[in-house]
């Protein structure tokens, strides 16, 4: 056996692994299960993220999971919506005019309608992390550059106007401070032309200055297209996405017929790439160090997919364990099934291979004028 | 390699053609340097080689450009892109990816290089300018000449045969110039690149040009021999005016070629007279105690003392980030400054403890990009409500602007000024409410010799005037004619302060080109020996 050295993953893989514990996710309200398959994908993110400065808010989605239970808690109790027959407490209530009769503010909290919310949260909470968890195993940008080359212009775009809203931080700050030395300050009509018009005009400058730079280096070169190839190809693409959309639903929903899950989503898939070939086919240009998909890209994605299908063969199996019954209240077990997901799902953390680290991230920036105190601020963050 | 045939060139809604029937030819593997004033036409010849001019700028273009056998009429610039390189004048601002290595690779994979193919040339042109240890950096946390250096990179990876640059080291400190300009004379040694650059400070590049393209006020074009095209040239560096002064033939172009038949003159001149000290202490304008400013774990200014006197002209030097700009806004009191005291002359106040209006009425301060200043669309108002803030009558920042340069059209947009203009009228504008501490931040950026020669005695008026006057640059020129005195920084503590010829004089890196030519002669400026031998120049 060769030795694993460390090396990035191919960013669409860790997106299709963690695509596809959102949906085993998205098959269950089992608290048990839900908990599990979270536990997987924190497991994997602790172990595999890279110290890339986009690899370090996981607290962030973890935190914003918890939010999002709290909320949806508190609201159910305010919000009427209970059933049950397990009154907890009684909150007063609200009385409110005949036109909103349908609307309950307050009033009795059963613990039916409580675990309904809590559970409801529960999974939304570990869809997120899943999200969170993709976030920061790949680079977004180095996914931007794995698009098919029909929508090169548009992840340029996006680099482009991700570096767009620093830049206008730090001339408003740099202008802002300017304007102390007119002596003008506070007053609201001030900021608005001393501040803004400045900003405005400088971001301008800059991006006039990127697009001839961006001409001067070949942007764009790639040969224009005629006008019925544009047609058919733009038709494909959006038949295609269309059919993703549909297909991700009836999938998603385990109520519509079987013909709107996965031959839908297959179907969209491969119209959308025979369009995306079409329009590429005229783009020429390549990918520096391009990220290989190998055997580990493979395994991780196979991971994804694999702990989806053993929740939708729990789902035809032991349908009652993934949702369980709140009228009469059950106890959520974890099922065989599920267990296997969640331990496919953690399988990535030893497939794939460690993360580079990074020995020359250490920066330092001349400072060349106070203005860079911002830069400094992020950096040190 | 490069050929103009009967150019002219007109923008949408000029009166006059930017540039008029030029006819050039630059042979291959040349350094070719363009010379003229501001605002003469230098970006537009420089962007008419890779055809940015006309087809990004609009205007028409009459006449022909060829570069390699490539017509710009019938080549856009993302089509030239493999014959020519081009580094803007600001590279920050044309920086495409975030990190080194990607803004290397972003031209060729315009051009699908195979990725084997990219990865060699990414990795040889990291050696060549020298920064293989940037390569994982993010290009906006490098300095100005790290930025610099791995934007000509990125020019040279899709390996052109032409390399176009604008200014590339007017923004630079004088060491990080000199790295710059080494990699591109390598490349034009070693790898027969033709470049073609345009530079206000001609002391700095010169030696290394093999022709020199000149556009005089009138916008005609005239090219040849850096010797013979520096005897025409209204602007030319301190070296050619000491050898024109001095008679030497032919001209010399380098420090070395003038030094080496200086001895005469050496020994002609003597050293130079002592300056005469003003009698008396001279009055403190501004006194600046234990002054620290740290930005986060950074500290830019390490607790200095500096005192400044009424009459006095100051210069502050130093590489990039050496403290100079954050030390001036901490003693103006609109930056931040973390603990130390400033007191100002008379009531002993310090200007950080008064409100902004006062403050400026007492030290004023230009920022290295005055135009930050400005936000009124006509150079009336502006002067109307500069009159307004300093509680002046009408008119009378007008007046001083006037005093600066004369004629400049009430009406017209401030943007629409030349560099030197728009300066002015910051300059006016701080003035206006009659400070006794001025400071300006790296002034001649962007300024030709005529504006720098008017701007120097303007200084000088000033200082008359008994205000004392701060100037932070890296323009050792422009300090060996006005300054009295020079205080070096380094890692914001001060390292030299002195009169200025007895800091700059020994310094390999201030000294001014007349003091290395006369070295170890105190001598500064060619006007200063002029005089001494008698002679009127023009």
């Amino acid at each position: 056996m060769t030795e694993r050295l460390a090396r990035s993953v191919h960013p669409v893989a860790w997106w299709l692994w963690a695509l596809g514990m959102a949906t085993a996710v998205s098959r269950t309200t089992n608290v048990l299960t839900l908990l599990a398959l979270a536990a997987s994908v924190c497991v994997v993110v602790a172990v595999r993220r890279s110290d890339a400065p986009w690899a370090q808010g996981f607290g962030f989605y973890l935190r914003l999971g918890l939010a999002i239970i709290a909320i949806r808690v508190v609201f159910r109790m305010l919000l009427g919506g209970q059933y049950g027959a397990t009154t907890l407490f009684i909150l007063p209530q609200l009385q409110l005019p005949e036109a909103a009769a349908g609307i309950r503010i307050g009033g009795p909290v059963t613990l039916e309608g409580l675990l309904a919310a809590l559970y409801d949260g529960v999974r939304l909470a570990v869809l997120l992390l899943c999200l969170g968890a993709a976030n920061m195993l790949a680079d977004p940008k180095r996914l931007l550059k794995s698009l098919p080359s029909a929508l090169h212009e548009l992840g340029v775009a996006v680099t482009v106007s991700l570096m767009v809203a620093p830049q206008l931080i730090e001339s408003a700050r740099r202008i802002r401070r300017a304007r102390r030395l007119r002596g003008a300050e506070g007053r609201v009509k001030g900021i608005v032309g001393g501040v803004m018009i400045p900003v405005l005009e400088d971001a301008l400058d800059r991006s006039l200055v990127l697009a001839a730079a961006m001409d001067s280096r070949g942007y764009g070169r790639s040969a224009s297209q005629p006008r019925r190839a544009r047609t058919i190809t733009s038709a494909l693409v959006i038949a295609g996405v269309a059919g993703i959309a549909v297909g991700t639903y009836g999938m998603l929903d385990g109520t519509t017929p079987r013909l709107l899950g996965v031959p839908m989503l297959v179907t969209g898939c491969l119209v959308a790439i025979v369009g995306f070939r079409l329009a590429g086919r005229r783009i020429q240009r390549s990918v520096y160090r391009p990220d290989p998909w190998l055997l580990p890209e493979w395994s991780i994605v196979g991971c994804g997919v694999g702990a989806a299908a053993a929740m939708f063969a729990a789902s035809s199996v032991d349908p009652g364990n993934l949702y369980p019954s709140l009228q009469p209240l059950r106890w959520p077990n974890l099922g065989v099934l599920p267990a296997l997901a969640a331990l496919i799902g953690v399988l990535p953390a030893v497939l794939a291979p460690p993360s580079p680290v990074d020995r020359t991230a250490e920066v330092s920036r001349d400072l060349t004028t106070p203005d860079t105190e911002l830069v400094q601020a992020r950096v040190h963050r | 390699m490069i050929d103009f045939e009967a150019v002219t060139i007109t923008y949408p809604e000029a009166a006059r053609p930017a540039l008029r029937d030029v006819n050039l030819h630059v042979p291959e593997g040349e350094m070719c340097l363009v010379v003229g004033g501001t605002g003469v036409g230098k970006s537009t010849l420089l962007g008419a080689i890779n055809g940015l001019v006309p087809h990004f700028t609009g205007g028409t273009l009459r006449g022909r450009v060829t570069v390699d056998g490539l017509d710009t009429r019938t080549h856009p610039p993302r089509e030239m892109a493999g014959t020519v390189g081009m580094v803007v004048q600001d590279p920050e601002h044309g920086f495409v990816t975030d990190t080194v290595e990607e803004e290397l690779a972003y031209c060729m994979e315009q051009f699908a290089v195979p990725a084997a193919v990219m990865r060699k040339r990414v990795e040889e042109t990291l050696d060549l300018l020298g920064i293989a240890d940037l390569r994982r950096r993010s290009v906006r946390t490098l300095s100005g000449g790290q930025q610099q250096r791995v934007a000509i990179a990125a020019a040279l990876t899709n390996q052109p045969r032409v390399l176009v640059l604008d200014e590339p080291t007017s923004a630079l400190d004088p060491a990080a110039a000199e790295d710059v300009l080494a990699a591109l004379s390598r490349l034009v040694h070693d790898l027969g690149v033709t470049v073609v650059l345009a530079e206000h400070r001609l002391e700095r590049v010169v030696e290394f040009a093999d022709m020199v393209v000149l556009i005089d006020a009138d916008r005609r074009v005239t090219s040849g021999e850096p010797q013979t095209m520096m005897q025409r040239s209204s602007v030319a560096p301190p070296v050619v005016r000491l050898g024109q002064l001095a008679g030497w033939s032919p001209l010399p172009l380098s420090v070395r070629d003038a030094r080496r038949r200086s001895t005469e003159l050496r020994q002609q001149l003597g050293d130079a007279p002592l300056r005469v000290e003003p009698s008396g202490a001279p009055a403190v304008a501004i006194d600046a105690r234990r002054i620290v400013v740290r930005y986060g774990a950074v500290v830019a200014v390490s607790g200095l003392d500096l005192t400044v006197h009424a009459g006095e002209v100051l210069a502050l030097m130093g590489r990039n980030g050496s403290g100079k700009s954050s030390l001036m806004w901490a003693m103006q009191g609109a930056g931040s400054r973390s603990s130390g005291s400033v007191r100002l002359a008379g009531d002993g106040i310090d200007p950080a403890e008064l409100e902004p209006s006062q403050a400026r009425a007492r030290v004023g301060l230009v920022p290295q990009s005055p135009g930050d200043l400005l936000y009124l669309s006509q150079v009336d108002a502006e002067c109307a409500l500069a009159d307004l803030e300093s509680e002046q009558p009408a008119g009378s920042c007008r007046g001083i602007l006037d005093q600066i340069v004369p004629g400049i059209d009430g009406a017209a947009h401030p943007r629409d000024l030349s560099e030197g203009q728009r300066l002015a009228l910051v300059l006016a504008v701080q003035l206006c409410p009659r400070p006794t501490v001025i400071m300006l931040d790296e002034p001649t950026r962007g300024l030709d010799e005529f504006a720098k020669k008017r701007l120097a005695r303007l200084i000088g008026r000033l200082a008359t005037d008994a205000k004392a006057i701060m100037i932070a640059t890296h323009d050792v020129e422009f300090v060996a004619s006005v300054a009295d005195r020079v205080v070096v920084l380094a890692g914001g503590e001060i390292v030299a302060d002195g009169p200025t010829p007895d800091v700059v004089v020994a310094s390999p890196i201030f000294a001014p080109q007349v003091a290395k030519v006369l070295h170890p002669l105190h001598w500064l400026t060619v006007d200063q020996i002029s005089n001494a031998l008698g002679v009127v120049t023009p």
